[in-house]
């Protein structure tokens, strides 16, 4: 790795010197770059030097040196660590060239980066806020703002340990609720944002033709049954036709981050649980080794192999779950659905056996897991494994894979090309099924990856079938290594160290990246050596895959949006956080 | 099911006919059929609604108590379970989703976020409990409640449906319930219940002259 950091840096210093300088603060890694010279830098590192994808984009406050710091966190498709960008400018009004012109996988988080940072990105397309409504009171992630609810700057709040006086905190709210105005505020004279402006820019009369024809603006959800949770999508329609889309999110924003920023670092491990709450345990592997990596700790052996067991597990429990929601979505109401819960129940058995919990495992510790695993559990992971969850993957496969209507509602509908893939920055099975054989898990491997025998399953089609099907090789493949895991699992300690509340993370940044079920996961932490991250945030791979639904549902039918957004495969908790 | 709950006491039935004849009052066979035949609307905010559906397969199995038509439709539903963390930006359809839905209607308010603002309480865009809205007939602790909480939330809620009388349910009385006001979207969540209030509090904050309520952002 730090090889690789410096040819990359004499490759990038030669390029351009004195306009990429090295990020030399202590344990920071990359490169810094000025804001002007931003397009030209990245446009060579696409174009010469093979960083042909954007994996994050994110902001971070840097309040105490009034600098506000864009991270650009870039790889290659075939492979390799990340190269890591930054540019500063100062908090007030900041604005940043908007990198969606190259990447415009970029939109969404630099949509996010504005909402909650208040970065302005020139030349956005779209630049409106994403996970906030429009008319919000400022930018919840700057240092300096304030929620409602505020007590302290973090916790363990002083109210609350250790002598542990409890109050409400509506009784310390002016308005008794979780709620803040400006001073001299009248309710009355505000008017709220209507869609109608989104509506109007949406809508187009076709000329064209011998009739007048309209478009009909179509609104999908939040509260509708076949998004997956509080989705919207504005949809324009021509006849029955998708001619545009656009996502609408924010209706679980739960102030991830922010929250985040005020725990400790442990406490947070229970709140990555919620993010993609089908998928508790991967949630915490990404989490885990970017502390992991600040801390310069590694896991023993066995928790090392724990970890990877209950990641497989997870992506097989995801996989089996997500393909009963598509057949739901294609109109097979209820029974595929049936069929994936029954395994689903038996997986969370296990995680219930391990954790305490069905669904919000909390299981990961820095350094190792929480539990170690009783052998009768072991035993029943085994028979899991051995036995019942190959035939039940085969049944799934029997009854669905060859049937007419599945073929025929999803072969070539819902396409994206693997160029269009790359470039708008999509992960996980949705990449893979476009032809990219890209997954972490080989591409940039953690944990020990390295020593299973697997094959990562690529389809070339992208479409809503080869994400089908991928989905079905995928859990085999997850079977496989979960066979290695049984055969080679030693015995011994499940924690490097002492357990601790407490963790020392020393100051730095660091990325950590795991190969989540629906697409890279990474957490972005900064620590700066106090209990409690300066700047946590989290890569979520669904989320960022929702920029290309507009491309796979243009020029579709209406019907078929609900089964394109089925085989994205996404959960609201991360895509709001 | 019970006939035994069924019967009204003081009525004799011959022997040969106590499995096909009940007598009973009318306030008794009402609240029987209604709370045996119960209809969830399909509606999932969050991490809850996940072990809602957990709950509705096979091993859990809620069709057991007759709720087995989750109905995507507030229109047709009469069982509203707000299975997750409720944003400022989702209340305004929740309210008006409650608003939709024909009396009687019943609210389960599912786990810690919704019965209380759970985990993210003290985050800037979540609803503190959904009874700041709407009224709340059985709260299921539990982050999230396991099915069996869930399904004894259910119960719960049958319990009081028993328990009510023909004579006295508001949506029989003279005069109908009011619409529950739909919040808006402003700077923050306003409920038009309190503009007054709020009015009156930013007002105040204005003569003192310094920043708003509890460290405002000093941008924009
Ligand atoms: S109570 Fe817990 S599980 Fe339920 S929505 Fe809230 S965070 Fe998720």
């Amino acid at each position: 790795m730090n090889e690789q950091v410096e040819v990359q840096s004499s490759s990038l210093s030669d390029r351009f010197p004195e306009i990429v300088l090295p990020d030399t603060r202590t344990g920071y890694s990359g490169f810094l770059v000025k804001p002007e010279n931003l397009i030209a830098v990245v446009r060579t590192l696409r174009e010469e030097m093979g960083y042909d994808y954007l994996s994050s984009v994110t902001g971070v406050d840097y309040l105490p040196e009034n600098k506000m710091e864009v991270v650009y966190h870039f790889y290659r498709t075939t492979g390799g660590g990340a190269l890591v960008l930054k540019t500063q400018v100062e908090r007030e009004n900041p604005v940043v060239p908007s990198l969606t012109p190259l990447f415009p996988g970029a939109e969404f988080q630099e949509r996010e980066a504005w909402d909650l940072l208040g970065i302005r990105f020139a030349d956005h397309p779209d630049l409106r806020r994403i996970l906030t409504w429009e008319g919000f009171h400022g930018h919840p992630l700057r240092k300096d703002w304030k929620e409602p609810f505020f007590e302290e700057e973090a916790k363990p709040f002083k109210s609350r340990w250790p002598e542990g006086h409890v109050y409400r905190a509506e009784d310390k709210n002016p308005f008794h609720d979780n709620v803040q105005f400006p001073a001299g505020f009248d309710p009355e004279l505000w008017s709220p944002e209507t869609d109608e402006l989104l509506y109007a820019g949406l809508k187009r009369v076709d000329k064209t033709g011998d009739f007048l024809t309209e478009q009909v603006v179509v609104n999908l959800g939040p509260q509708h049954p076949s998004t997956h949770g509080v989705f919207r999508m504005v949809v324009v329609l021509d006849g029955e036709t998708v001619v545009d889309l656009k996502p609408i999110m924010g209706y679980l924003h739960r102030n991830h981050e922010k929250i985040g920023e005020r725990n400790t670092f442990l406490q947070n491990m229970p709140f990555t649980d919620r993010l993609d709450y089908v998928c508790s345990m991967s949630n915490n592997f990404g989490y885990a080794l970017a502390v992991e990596k600040l801390m310069g700790i590694h896991p023993p052996e066995r928790a090392e192999y724990i970890r990877v067991m209950m990641a497989e597990l997870t992506r097989y429990l995801n996989h089996i779950f997500s393909i009963g929601f598509l057949l739901n979505d294609l109109g097979a109401f209820f029974t595929p659905m049936l069929y994936a819960l029954e395994e689903r129940e038996l997986i969370l058995d296990v995680f219930e056996a391990v954790s305490g919990s069905r669904m919000m495992c909390n299981y990961f510790r820095f350094g190792g897991v929480a539990r170690d695993i009783p052998d009768e559990v072991m035993q029943k992971i085994r028979k899991l494994v051995l036995d019942r969850l190959p035939r039940k993957l085969d049944e799934m496969d029997y009854f669905i894979t060859h049937n007419e209507i599945v073929r025929g509602r999803c072969e070539g509908v819902g396409v994206l090309t693997a160029e269009r893939a790359i470039a708008l920055s999509a992960s996980g099975p949705v990449l893979r099924a476009s032809g990219v054989p890209y997954d972490v898990r080989r591409a940039d491997p953690y944990s020990i990856y390295e020593r299973f025998e697997f094959n990562i399953p690529v389809r070339y089609n992208g479409d809503i079938y080869d994400r089908y099907l991928l989905r079905l090789d995928e859990m085999r493949q997850s079977l496989r290594i979960l066979q290695q895991v049984l055969r080679d699992i030693p015995e011994g300690p499940i924690m490097s160290g002492k357990p601790q509340y407490q963790v020392r993370v020393p100051a730095g940044e660091a990325y950590g990246r795991v190969e989540g079920p629906k697409g890279e996961l990474g957490f972005y932490v900064v620590s700066n050596g106090k209990p409690n991250p300066w700047r946590y945030h989290v890569r979520a791979p669904t989320f960022i895959n929702l920029t290309s639904l507009a491309e796979m549902c243009r020029g579709q039918k209406i019907a078929d949006v609900v089964t394109v957004l089925g085989s994205i495969d996404i959960v609201l908790g991360e895509v709001d956080r | 099911m019970g006939d035994e709950n069924l019967n009204s006491a003081g009525y004799e039935i011959p022997p040969e006919m106590q499995s096909q004849v009940a007598i009973t009052t009318l306030d008794k066979i009402y609240n029987w059929s209604r709370k045996n035949s119960l209809w969830p609307m399909m509606f999932g905010l969050a991490c809850c609604a996940i072990e809602m559906i957990g709950t509705a397969a096979s091993r859990f199995d809620f069709s057991r108590f007759g709720m087995e038509v989750m109905r995507p439709s507030p229109r047709q539903a009469d069982l509203m379970i707000v299975s997750g963390t409720v944003t400022k930006k989702m209340i305004p359809q929740i309210v008006r989703l409650y608003n939709q839905m024909p009396e009687p209607r019943y609210v389960i308010a599912m786990g810690a976020c919704a019965s209380g603002g759970g985990p993210f309480k003290e985050g800037y865009t979540v609803v503190a409990g959904v009874d700041k809205f709407i009224p709340v007939d059985v709260y299921i602790p539990g982050c999230p409640p396991t099915p069996q909480a869930l399904l004894h939330g259910f119960i719960t809620l049958m319990k009081k449906i028993e328990k009510q009388s023909l004579r006295s349910v508001p949506w029989y009385q003279k005069t109908p319930g009011e619409p529950i006001p739909i919040p808006i979207l402003g700077p923050d969540l306003m409920d038009p219940r309190k503009f007054d209030q709020i009015k009156q509090v930013c007002g105040k904050l204005a003569e003192q002259g310094n920043e708003p309520a509890e460290g405002e952002a000093a941008h924009e």
